[in-house]
This record gives structure tokens, sequence and C-alpha cells, in this order.
């Protein structure tokens, strides 16, 4: 299927009184009309800072979008003028953000931020947009939408207000749903009925969603597609089953050891771990960047940085070593 | 270890916050009834783990057992004796055998102090190790949280949030407690990072026989960690159990449903697999439903849960739930 939204080898460097910071290192990845990508990774791999990109929210300076192409149906919206970015951004493309507390205006009522959008992008009147926006909170399962229309953000719980950004995320219809970590804030039985509320939507809308998150249990719930990322580098992408069934990259394989299950008995009275701590993001190693943690390295992972290779079809791994042998590939 | 010997027993155990109104002259208008009602024990060398939704009162409870907050009613006895009616000088004295660790690695270490002063403050508060004993326990704890003892003229920004916990633990050991209250200490932290803290933690209770109140909302890390499980909603304890039978067998609506939401890191399993979905959110505490607590968004909910509180009863051995209908 052809992709709607594709990045490719896109870098991202933020510039700071430290040095540069290489947040995202030639990051391609792309997702289709109905299918659901999970970027997987823990906090600054870069996961944000790829979507902030194809909205063009990465703030500059101090960031600079070094290199690259997102291409959204084909054409490279970083070439847009901001005009035209602005006509797209929240209409085409939405975003879902992970704190709802903060990305809600706080003096400004649930109604009037939902009609906002409407009301620029599609040039409805306000009364148009208000009857929409009901029937948007009714949607993503709000009670009584008529009358907390007017209620103000702290008013509403945070599964509320989570569910009032999908909705104003959604009021435009768009193509693409970016959802940057939304259910991290929230309880597990409000992330639950956030995934399922999603997928429904998903299937009703035929939108394309990349759900950014750093939890493997809700990837292994949503997606079709799952990329995994480390130190700005897409080190292995393969579909669902794939990356939880077979995975190749020694940071899945510890990733997904490192879980305790809520589902079975433990084995181990000690867990997996993975030694040591992510990069910061300031030193470029000349070798792989997981290979200071990582239990396969060989010598070659010292010096050379290895390429995200198709291992089998459909299933992308960068890494020297094969983690079913031990040895090099 | 003596595992039937009971540490640490909170009985009937209640902390409600006021609600003032009025700006000049405030009046008091109702209760935010964050505990309300909650006994348990906690045996010597055992972790019990503390889970349920945000605001369903498990950190109040743990701060009100150290007697950080008063309690509005209710007892809590550490060692036999009834912390509710210290007075603070003797307070202070069993403080010292009860340590807590924070959830927020970034908050709760003074950003102005280095990290020999804040691991030496329980020693100094308690009138422990004082000079070049102080150093030596200081390293020693430093070398004991596998951190490099050449950090201690160090800041707590120069470290990761991982390496910060750690210090949260070694201030925690500082003042050689039995009994330590971990409140969410691995959920502001990263996946590769949560297993190395857990693996400390049980390393650190079999050497040094410590007794862990596990508080969370990360219920795959509890049923790891944890011996026995209490579920908390809405200011009240639900279910308690020993850990397997509480997995494998949930008996409550709530824990059931709580369970359930838990995505499996495995797609076939987790997509085929039956959900119970909540509706809504918790009820506000201020303005706790009658009868059974979670009645409104039971799926087994009768009459009478409308009406009747449910008693704790013992319904399997050793399994305690508080329901009518399970």
């Amino acid at each position: 299927m052809q992709p709607i939204l594709e990045l490719q080898n896109l870098e991202v460097n933020f510039h700071t009184l430290d040095g540069v910071v290489h947040a995202v290192n030639g990051v391609s990845y792309s997702v289709a009309a109905g299918k659901t990508l999970g970027v997987v990774g823990e906090s600054g791999c870069g996961k944000s800072v790829s979507v902030l990109s194809v909205m063009r929210l990465i703030p500059d300076p101090p960031g600079k979008i070094k290199q690259g192409k997102i291409l959204f149906h084909g054409e490279d919206l970083l070439e847009y003028d901001d005009k035209r970015m602005e006509s797209i951004r929240g209409s085409e493309i939405a975003m879902v953000f992970q704190d709802p507390m903060t990305s809600l205006n706080p003096v400004l009522t649930i109604g009037k931020q939902l009609t906002e959008g409407m009301m620029v992008h599609q040039g409805i009147s306000r009364k148009e947009a208000t009857d929409r926006a009901i029937d948007l909170l009714t949607l993503v399962g709000i009670p009584n939408p008529a009358e907390r229309i007017s209620d103000y953000p702290h008013q509403f719980s945070g599964g509320m207000r989570q569910r009032a950004m999908i909705a104003m995320a959604l009021s435009c219809s768009p193509e693409i749903l970016i959802a940057d970590e939304p259910t991290t804030a929230l309880d597990v039985t409000i992330q639950a009925q956030i995934v399922e509320l999603t997928k429904s939507l998903q299937e009703r809308l035929g939108m394309a969603v990349v759900w950014i998150t750093h939890d493997l249990g809700v990837v292994a719930d949503l997606a079709d597609d799952v990329v995994v990322m480390y130190a700005g580098y897409i080190v292995e992408e393969a579909d669902v089953f794939q990356i939880y069934e077979n995975p190749l990259h020694p940071y899945t394989l510890s990733l997904l050891k490192s879980l305790p299950r809520v589902d079975r008995r433990d084995q181990n009275k000690r867990l997996a771990t993975i030694p040591g701590f992510p990069p910061g993001g300031l030193t470029v190693l000349p070798g792989c960047p997981f290979a200071p943690r990582c239990s396969f390295t060989v010598e070659r992972c010292m010096h050379e940085n290895p390429q995200l290779l198709p291992f089998e079809a459909d299933h992308k791994v960068a890494c020297w070593v094969d983690v079913s042998t031990g040895r090099e590939r | 270890m003596n595992q039937t010997q009971i540490l640490v027993q909170v009985k009937d155990l209640k902390k409600y916050f006021p609600i003032h109104q009025g700006i000049l002259i405030q009046k008091e208008v109702g209760a935010v009834k964050a505990v309300d009602d909650v006994s348990f024990d906690i045996y010597c060398g055992e972790t019990l783990g503390l889970v349920g939704e945000s605001g369903c009162g498990k950190t109040t409870t743990g701060r009100t057992m150290l007697q950080l907050y008063p309690p509005t009613d209710g007892q809590v006895f550490f060692d036999g004796q009834d912390l509710t009616r210290k007075k603070p000088r003797e307070l202070r004295a069993l403080r010292k055998r009860m340590q807590m660790i924070f959830q927020d690695p970034y908050a709760s270490l003074n950003p102005r102090w280095t990290i020999s002063r804040i691991i030496g403050e329980p020693l100094s508060v308690h009138n422990m190790d004082q000079g070049n004993a102080k150093f030596e326990k200081v390293e020693e704890l430093l070398d004991l949280v596998q951190l490099n003892a050449n950090y201690m003229n160090r800041y707590p920004h120069e470290f990761s949030g991982g390496q910060r916990q750690r210090i949260g633990i070694a201030r925690a050991l500082a003042s050689e407690p039995e009994f330590i209250i971990c409140d969410e200490p691995i959920s502001a932290l990263d996946v590769s990072i949560q297993a190395q803290i857990v693996n400390l933690l049980e390393d650190l209770q079999d050497r040094f026989g410590l007794t862990y109140l596990f508080i969370a909302h990360d219920l795959s890390m509890v049923r790891h960690i944890c011996d026995r499980v209490a579920v908390m909603y809405l200011g009240g304890i639900v279910e308690m159990a020993a850990q397997d039978e509480l997995y494998d067998h949930p008996l409550h609506p709530y824990t059931q449903a709580l369970l359930s939401a838990v995505p499996l890191p495995d797609p076939r399993l987790t997509r085929s697999r039956q959900r119970i979905i909540l509706e809504g959110d918790p009820p506000s505490p201020a303005n706790p439903p009658s009868g059974c607590r979670f009645h409104p968004r039971c799926a087994i909910a009768k009459e009478h849960c409308q009406t009747d509180l449910p008693i704790w009863r013992e319904i399997r051995p050793d399994h305690w739930i508080a329901c009518h209908e399970a």
C-alpha cells in the first residue's frame, strides 16, 4: 500500500550551550492509511523529536532539521512555507500530546478550544462548529457533552481531558493522527479506554495513526508495524508479531526480557537487566550506540555503526551480530 | 527470618483532608476521605504491595503510616508500639527504623546539597556516625547502591534518573532501618532502568532483612517484587492476598478489571483476550458513593450494593475481599 506519510533519512540536531545534541540521526519510517505505526523507545531516543519534525514544531533555534525529507502524499513538508504548513497542521495531520493538563489552555473553555481549529481550517460558523464539537465529544465518550462543552479543563478528569484532546485532533477529520505518549500520564483502566477508543475511531475514519510510546504492552495491543529507536537511530523495524516473537536486535530482546509479566508466575527471582543508561546525545560513539550496554558486543561494534538492513522480508535490524547464535553475521 | 512475626500493623486508619470555603471566615464544608478505614498487617521481611489508580489514597496511606500526616483516626503499630500516641521526641527515635523512598528522584533530592551531605543527613539527625566515621559510612552506602564513591562531592543534577533513585535509596538506608516504604520508586524511570532498581531493592532486602511496603500502579512489577498485594479503590482496600493467588484468581470485580486493563507485551495474547473496560472515571473521594464504593462502575452490582457497606471477609484461605457478590 502507498504510504501516506514517509520520513526519509531525517536528521535533527539541537545546538545547546554544552554542544550539539544529535537527537535524530537518519531516521526513515512510513505509515499507510488505516494502519498504526508504533514508535518505541526510552526517553531521549528521539521518538518525539521525529514526530514534532513532521508537525514542523521543532523550535529553531536551538533545533535544526539538518537533512532528510518528510513526504506527505509524496510532497516534502519541509519545503512548505509557514502559511501552507499551517493549513495542514491540525487539519490534515493532527497530534495528541502526552500531558493533557499542559496541552490544553486552562483559561479557555473546552468548547472554545475545540471549535477554534474547525473555524480556522474549515471556515464554518461558530454555531456549526459548536454543533460539531458536541458530536465529537459524544464520539469520544464524554457524558452530557452539551453541558460539558462550556467547562474549563480543570473541571475535567485526566482521562476526560485526553478524550477532549483526541476530539480536538479529530475535529478536522485528519488523515494522520500522531499520538505522542497519549496514555503515559493516565491510569491503566483509563489507558484501556483510550486505546479501545482510538482503535474504533480508526476503523470508522480510516486514518493513519503514529503512536509514540515507551510501553511495549500498549504497542502489542494496537500497532500494525513497530519501529524501535535507540539514541536517535532506528535499531529494528518489523510488523508487530515479528518484533515480539522474533526480536533480532539485542536492545529489543533485552527490553522484552526485562519486563515482568502480569499474567504469569515469575520464572526467575531476578529480572534481566540492561546495564548502564542511555547515552545523552551529546557524545557520538564511533561504533554502535548500544554497544556499551550490549551483551552481544563483538570487536566490530566498537568502531563501526551498523546500518538498518533487511534481515528477512519486512524485518530490518541494525546489528552486526546474529542474536540466535551470538556470532557476527 | 521470621515471616509470621508482625512488624507493622495498621488498624482502622483514616485520613480526611478538610475542605474549606470562604476567604476571611473559613468554614469547613466537607472532607476528602483519602484513606477511609484501612487495616492490614505487614510481616517481618516481606514485601507488601499496595496498588490502585491515582487518587485512590495509596500514597496518603504510606505517609500517614509514618505520621508524616497526622491520622484522623485509627492506629499504626510499629514493632508493637502505637505511633499515633507517641510524643514527637519518641517518634523521632522510632523514625530511624522506618524510612521512605520517594517517587520523583528529581524533586526529592536537594539540588544545592552534595551527595555526601544528602546521604549523610540521616546520620547527623539521628546522632549516628560523625566526622570521619560518617565519611566512611557514606562511602559504604554509595558502594551498596553501586555508585562510585568518587561521586560524593557532586550535585544531584549531574546524575541520571536511575542514579538519583540510587542516591535516594542510599539515604533511606543510612539510618539502618528495618522498614522502608517505597512510594512508586520506579515509575519515573525508563523501562531499562526499572529492572536495575528493582533488582537492587531485592538484593538489599535479602542482605539486611528489610521489610517493604511497595506502593505502585505498575501491576506487573508488583507481581514480581511483592509477596502479598493489597488493592485499593477510593480510600479503601477491596482485596488482599498472596501475589500469585491474587493475580491468578482475582475475585473482586475491580481487581479483575484492573488486571485485564494491563496490556501484555505479546500481540497475539493481548488481542485475543477478553477485556473488562470500566466505564467513566473513579468518583471523587470528597463525595464517595454510598454502600460499596465501587458499585456505580461494577458489572455485577445488585441493589444492596448501593446501600450496604461490604464487610471485609476471608473468602479463601488468606484471601480477603470486600464485596457482597464475589
